[in-house]
């Protein structure tokens, strides 16, 4: 299979007066098209500055990363913003919803972005919300939904433009472990589906959901092994049932 | 980018939002504009009050006075010296071809006796070309006609004010009988109310007798002066400045008055005196209007205030929208149109309080307004300008946060 991802002597070096502090060094790292791959590692290990130029939310110091076919290690802001757009899903540890704003309306933003017309934007979003379970929390506001919902409406959100690449930091973090166990399900599901999923943790219980485990330490891949997934995700059908939310 | 029409309705959600906020952004807006439209309106209504004032007197009118009006040494005023001759108004009346007519005016202040009361009034002797150039017709009866110039007949033509104190209201003056010293004189015609001229005065409070019949009657102007002031009219309000040179022109060379003297006569047209007075009121004006751009400015500023507000509370949403894929240039847009729709709603309902204010206080006042609909397309520009001016500073500010902390704001 062909590689999504391909990180090349990489390096993100933080520069506070003379001295220097290098957040990621020596990062060499592949990762094929479909894979599902959880990141581990304590604070301070370099696991979410990984996160942030996986996601093109910030550049490399040094080296090189490729993203599909092309070089995003140089890219500016104005292509960076595009290339989120149109590549990657994110899923964040607190949801990072719109308040005040509806599901729908939420899941709708990444295409608004995309100039996505008015109609097929709110299609997509529907069809989107309807593959997480959510269908009949459409109109409700972040408030008015869940944890365990608000996460389902921003794992809507990451997959709504269809992006090879689904992202999410720490997704469980602020979950209870029945709640936490029903998202990685969905992202297995997703990873299933043909997408790739890249997850930060550092509870072991769901980093076992991947199938490969990267662990992270001042900076540097200590360890990149190939894992069977520990548990067996739950039936599509039963993933997507409304009743399931919590 | 995305489309305006997107741009415009994610600012419509977010003022939305924040209804009161917005409203009392806003005020700062509506108040500037108000008031530039209420000045602008009371200014404008004052200035063609003045202008309809100063045109009751004939629109083509160029008058010519004795004397200069700013001689040096011993000479006196305007008037005060005659210097012009009868020959000289009878030259401006045939050689001139931008002059349509000429009439002289001598005044005489008397009192009128009537059958029942003493009236003290002004008298005019004049010739009937007078009454065409003032375009000033009878509201009842006639004019004295060239003929009753010709043998100075004892006709005259009677104003509103003068006919009702001299013979009480409700009375035909047509055919009345005063006596001026000691002369019956009668009523052939009452004039047209003009109502007062510039300076207060009542047109309407006079008398008007043929020139020839003052000069016999009231023992002046036989002499080779004419003891009064000239009013002239032009063929057409653009040849005014035309008629004052040729006037100018014939006048020197008839008095051989040398290239370095100055003239010894003086000619003044309407338009002049409009223009002098209007520009009074529009230093007025204008003061006033510099005031109100100062409470836009400071409406400007509020909206800068609230927008670097909104900029900083919602961090985390530009966070979002960086992180799902919009541009700089998106984020930049969304708060520069949102600063912009504040300010053009602001400027909106500030013309409506400046022509509602306006309504309600200037009857009150009897002031005049007229608003024109260019100033109010000017204010609007103007409070968008300001929007688009005080917005572009917190729109930058948004569109460069970084995504990464701009997520991490708590």
């Amino acid at each position: 299979m062909a590689n999504l991802i391909e990180l090349r002597d990489l390096a993100k070096i933080y520069q506070s007066g003379d001295s220097e502090f290098a957040a990621l060094h020596d990062v060499n790292l592949t990762i094929e098209r479909g894979e599902f791959v959880a990141i581990t590692g304590s604070s301070g290990s370099g696991k979410s500055t990984l996160m942030n130029i996986l996601g093109c939310l910030d550049s490399p110091s040094r080296g090189s990363y490729r993203l599909g076919d092309r070089d995003v290690a140089k890219l500016s802001r104005i292509e960076l913003a595009r290339v989120r757009n149109e590549t990657i899903g994110f899923v964040f540890q607190n949801f990072n919803l719109l308040a005040r704003t509806s599901a729908t309306e939420n899941v709708e933003l990444p295409l608004i972005y995309a100039r996505v017309p008015p109609a097929e934007r709110h299609r997509r979003a529907r069809e989107s919300l309807e593959r997480v379970g959510l269908a009949h929390r459409a109109g409700h506001h972040p408030s008015q939904l869940s944890g365990g919902q608000q996460q389902r409406v921003a794992i809507a959100r990451a997959l709504v433009t269809r992006p090879p690449l689904i992202l999410a930091d720490e997704p469980t973090g602020n979950l209870d472990s029945a709640t936490s166990t029903e998202i990685m399900n969905l992202l297995s599901e997703l990873q299933r589906s043909g997408m790739t999923v890249i997850f930060v943790t550092h509870e072991p219980d769901i980093a076992a959901f991947a199938q490969r485990k990267l662990a992270l330490k001042d900076g540097a891949i200590v360890g990149d092994v190939s894992q069977q997934s520990s548990r067996a995700p739950l039936p599509a059908s039963q993933a997507a049932t409304p009743g399931m939310a919590t | 980018m995305i489309s305006a029409g997107e741009t415009l309705r994610l600012a419509a959600r977010a003022l939305r939002r924040n209804k009161l906020r917005s409203f009392l952004t806003t005020l700062g807006i509506i108040i500037g504009v108000g008031a530039v439209i209420f000045i602008q309106s009371i200014g404008e209504g004052a200035k063609s009050r003045v202008r309809a004032q100063i045109e009751s007197a004939g629109t083509n009118i160029v008058m010519l006075f004795s004397g200069s009006s700013s001689g040096p040494g011993g000479r006196g005023g305007f008037g005060s010296q005659p210097t012009i001759t009868w020959e000289d108004l009878r030259a401006i009346q045939t050689e001139l071809t931008s002059v349509a007519a000429v009439a002289p005016q001598i005044n005489a202040s008397q009192p009128v006796i009537s059958e029942t009361s003493t009236w003290n009034t002004q008298i005019t002797g004049t010739t009937p070309d007078y009454f065409s150039i003032r375009n000033w017709p009878v509201a009842d009866g006639q004019l004295f006609t060239a003929s009753d110039q010709a043998s100075a007949a004892k006709n005259a033509v009677i104003g509103k004010t003068a006919a009702e104190n001299l013979f009480g209201p409700g009375v035909d003056p047509i055919g009345q009988i005063v006596r001026i010293r000691d002369a019956p004189f009668t009523i052939v015609g009452v004039l047209e109310a003009k109502g007062q001229n510039a300076m207060g005065v009542d047109q309407d409070d006079g008398l008007f007798i043929p020139l020839s019949a003052f000069q016999t009657r009231m023992q002046r102007g036989l002499g080779k002066f004419v003891p009064g002031r000239i009013a002239v009219s032009a063929v057409s309000p653009e040849a005014i400045p035309r008629v004052r040179q040729e006037i100018s022109e014939l006048l020197r060379e008839r008095h051989r008055l040398a290239p370095d003297e100055e003239d010894d006569f003086t000619t003044s047209s309407v338009a002049e005196m409009t223009s002098m007075l209007t520009s009074t009121q529009e230093t007025m004006t204008l003061l006033l209007m510099a005031i109100a751009l100062v409470s836009l400015v400071v409406g400007g500023i509020g909206v800068m205030n609230i927008m670097l507000v909104s900029v900083t509370e919602r961090t985390r949403e530009i966070g979002i929208r960086m992180a799902v894929g919009a541009q700089p240039a998106d984020i930049m847009a969304q708060f520069l149109v949102e600063a912009l729709v504040l300010a053009a709603i602001g400027g909106a309902l500030g013309v409506i309080f400046g022509v509602g204010l306006g309504q309600v206080i200037a009857p009150k006042f009897g002031w005049n307004m007229e608003t024109k609909s260019q100033i109010v397309f000017i204010a609007l520009g103007v409070s968008a300008g300001v929007g688009i001016v005080f917005g572009l500073y917190p729109a930058r500010k948004a569109s460069r946060l970084d995504p990464i902390d701009a997520l991490r704001y708590e």
